[in-house]
C-alpha cells in the first residue's frame, strides 16, 4: 500500500469536557495508511470506554493489517467492503465481551471511519459520531446521524435549526456493539487536494454550531493543531456537557494508485 | 410528563396532561382539549409528543396559533412556553421525570426499532428494552450548574482594535465574533477569540510571533488587557474594551 504521510497532515485533540468525569471517547489517526477512527462509547461507570476503546483499537490494528497484505490493486468497492467487515468485527467483539462480563452489559459505542486511498474517501459510519469536509471555505456534513433526531428531521416533523432544541439529542438509533449484527453505512467520496475533513463526537456539534465551526476551520485553516484545539475549547466555553473528540485532516496533494505514464498506458490497455 | 395550563384572561380553567401521542385541540367536541369560542376553528392546533420532546402544529386554522407571541406552522414546545389560542392561553411545562437526573438527557443512549425487539433465542439475556447507560456513581448536579452559568456568562464586554500605523491607520475593527483573524496570510497571522473569560490572541502562522506591549508572546494563547499594544506583521493596533 501507498504511504500517504506526505499527502495527509493529520492531527487530533480530545478532552473529557467540563462536566463528565472521565472521557468515553476513543480515536486513533495514522496518516501513513490514510485511516482515522473515532468512537463515543456508552454504558454505565467505564463500560463505555471499554467499548470505544475496542472498536478503535481493533479496527485501526486490524484494517492496517489487511490493508498491509494486500498485494495488488485495492479497488474504491473492496475497501468499502473491508470498512465494513471490520465495523462488524467490532460488533461482534463488543458485543461478545458485553454478555460474558457482566459489568460490560449493555454497553456500546458510535463509530466513524475514514480512509484515504487512491483519491477517495471512504467513510464508514454508525451512530451519531459525525464527517464534515471542508472545500474552499464551506463546511458540510458529509455523514447521516442514525439517531431519533435525524429520523425526525428527514420525516418532516421538525427543522434543522429546530432540532438544535430538542430533548432527543443523545438518543442513536444504531449502535456497535448493542445487537448481535449491525450494518456500518459506507460510503465513498472523491477527494481533493485542500480538503479538511473533520471527524467529531456529539460533544463538538451539540455544543458547537456548524456555522463556527466553519469559521474556526477556515480561518485557522493554516494551523491545524490551533484549529483542532480551538473547536474543543469552544466547545467547552460553551459548557462542555460531553466528551469532545476532533480528528482533522487535511489533503496536501492527490493520492492517485496510478500517476506514472507508464502507468497510465498500462491501464489504457487493460 | 409534561402537561398544559389552559387560562383565560388570567384565571385557571384546567390542566392537560400530554399523555397521548397526539392531543387535539379546536372547537369540535372531538378534540381533546376542546375549546367552544368562535374564534378558536374547529381542528385548530395539535401537539404531538415522543419521548421528550412535544411537537406543537397548527392544522390551518382561520385565525392561527401563537406561541409567546410570534405566529407559528410547526413549533417543539419548551419549557415555559406560552400557546395562543384566541384568547386563550395554554401554557406548556415540560416536566422531567424526578428519577432521571439531568445528566441522564446529554448521555448517548441507544434506541432500538420495534423489529428490533427480543430474539429470545439468539439473546436471551437482553432485557426487551435496552436500559439507559448508567449516570457515574458521583451526583454532576453541581458540575451541571457551573457549566449552565458559564454557557449563560457569555461576555457582553464588547472589545475592538484600532489600527496605529500603516496605510490604514485609524481604521477600528469590532471583535463581535468568537473568533477574528489579524495579519497578513502567507505571512504573519494571528487570531483573537472571545470566550466567557474575556479576549485572547494566538498565534495562527508565520515565522514571527506576535508583540504585545514590546514582548514576543509564545504558542500559547494570552490574554488581552485594554489599551494592550499588538504588533503584527509590521503594524501596530491598540486592544480596548468598548463596554
Amino acid at each position: 500500500m501507498a504511504d500517504l504521510s506526505n499527502m495527509l497532515e493529520i492531527t487530533t485533540a480530545t478532552h473529557s469536557g467540563m462536566v463528565r468525569s472521565h472521557n468515553e471517547d476513543s480515536i486513533a489517526a495514522d496518516a501513513a495508511v490514510g485511516l482515522a477512527v473515532l468512537a463515543d462509547g456508552m454504558g454505565g461507570y467505564n463500560a463505555g470506554e471499554v467499548a470505544s476503546g475496542i472498536a478503535v483499537a481493533m479496527i485501526s490494528a486490524e484494517l492496517k493489517k489487511a490493508l498491509a497484505s494486500i498485494t495488488g490493486d485495492l479497488d474504491v468497492s473492496t475497501a468499502e467492503k473491508l470498512v465494513g467487515e471490520h465495523a462488524v468485527r467490532a460488533n461482534n467483539a463488543i458485543f461478545q465481551a458485553s454478555q460474558s462480563q457482566p459489568q460490560y452489559a449493555g454497553m456500546g459505542t458510535t463509530l466513524v471511519v475514514a480512509l484515504w486511498h487512491d483519491d477517495y474517501m471512504i467513510v464508514g459510519h454508525i451512530g451519531d459520531s459525525r464527517l464534515y469536509r471542508m472545500r474552499g471555505s464551506k463546511l458540510e456534513q458529509v455523514t447521516r446521524d442514525h439517531s431519533l433526531l435525524q429520523e425526525q428531521i428527514d420525516s418532516g416533523l421538525i427543522t434543522k435549526e429546530q432540532a438544535r432544541h430538542s430533548q432527543n439529542k443523545n438518543l442513536v438509533t444504531r449502535a456497535v456493539g448493542i445487537d448481535p449484527e449491525v450494518d456500518a453505512e459506507v460510503h465513498s467520496y472523491p477527494v481533493q487536494a485542500g480538503d479538511i475533513y473533520l471527524l467529531c463526537s456529539d460533544g463538538l456539534n451539540d455544543m458547537v454550531t456548524d456555522e463556527d465551526m466553519e469559521l474556526t476551520l477556515s480561518s485557522l485553516q493554516a494551523n491545524l493543531p490551533l484549529a483542532a484545539e480551538q473547536l474543543v475549547q469552544q466547545a467547552n466555553d460553551n459548557g462542555g456537557r460531553d466528551n469532545v473528540s476532533v480528528i482533522l485532516v487535511r489533503v496536501l496533494k492527490n493520492f492517485p494508485v496510478r500517476s506514472g505514464l507508464v502507468d497510465r498506458l498500462k491501464s489504457w490497455f487493460r | 410528563m409534561a402537561k398544559l395550563i389552559l387560562s383565560l384572561e388570567g384565571s385557571v380553567i384546567r390542566e392537560v396532561p400530554l399523555d397521548k401521542e397526539r392531543i387535539m385541540i379546536g372547537r369540535k367536541p372531538s378534540n381533546e382539549i376542546q375549546i367552544e369560542n368562535l374564534a378558536v376553528s374547529g381542528e385548530h392546533a395539535c401537539i404531538v409528543t415522543i419521548l421528550n420532546d412535544s411537537f406543537l402544529e397548527d392544522m390551518g386554522s382561520t385565525n392561527g396559533t401563537l406561541v409567546n407571541g410570534n405566529p407559528i406552522k410547526k413549533h417543539i414546545l419548551q419549557n415555559n412556553d406560552v400557546i395562543e389560542i384566541g384568547k386563550y392561553k395554554l401554557k406548556y411545562i415540560a416536566e422531567v421525570p424526578a428519577h432521571a437526573p439531568a445528566e441522564d438527557f446529554e448521555k448517548t443512549m441507544i434506541l432500538r426499532p420495534a423489529k428490533a425487539a427480543p430474539k429470545p433465542v439468539t439473546e436471551p439475556s437482553m432485557p426487551p428494552t435496552p436500559k439507559p447507560a448508567m449516570a457515574p456513581a458521583a451526583p454532576a448536579a453541581t458540575a451541571v450548574a457551573a457549566a449552565m452559568a458559564a454557557k449563560s456568562g457569555e461576555p457582553h464586554m464588547l472589545a475592538a482594535v484600532q489600527i496605529l500605523t500603516g496605510p490604514s491607520a485609524g481604521r477600528e475593527l469590532d471583535l463581535v465574533k468568537n473568533l477574528t483573524t489579524l495579519g497578513k496570510p502567507g505571512l504573519q497571522v494571528a487570531a483573537i477569540t472571545r470566550r466567557p473569560q474575556g479576549y485572547f490572541i494566538t498565534h495562527v502562522e508565520g515565522a514571527k510571533f506576535p508583540i504585545i506591549n514590546g514582548k514576543v508572546i509564545d504558542a500559547q494563547a494570552q490574554p488581552l488587557h485594554d489599551h494592550d499594544v499588538i504588533e503584527l506583521a509590521g503594524v501596530k493596533m491598540e486592544f480596548f474594551i468598548k463596554k
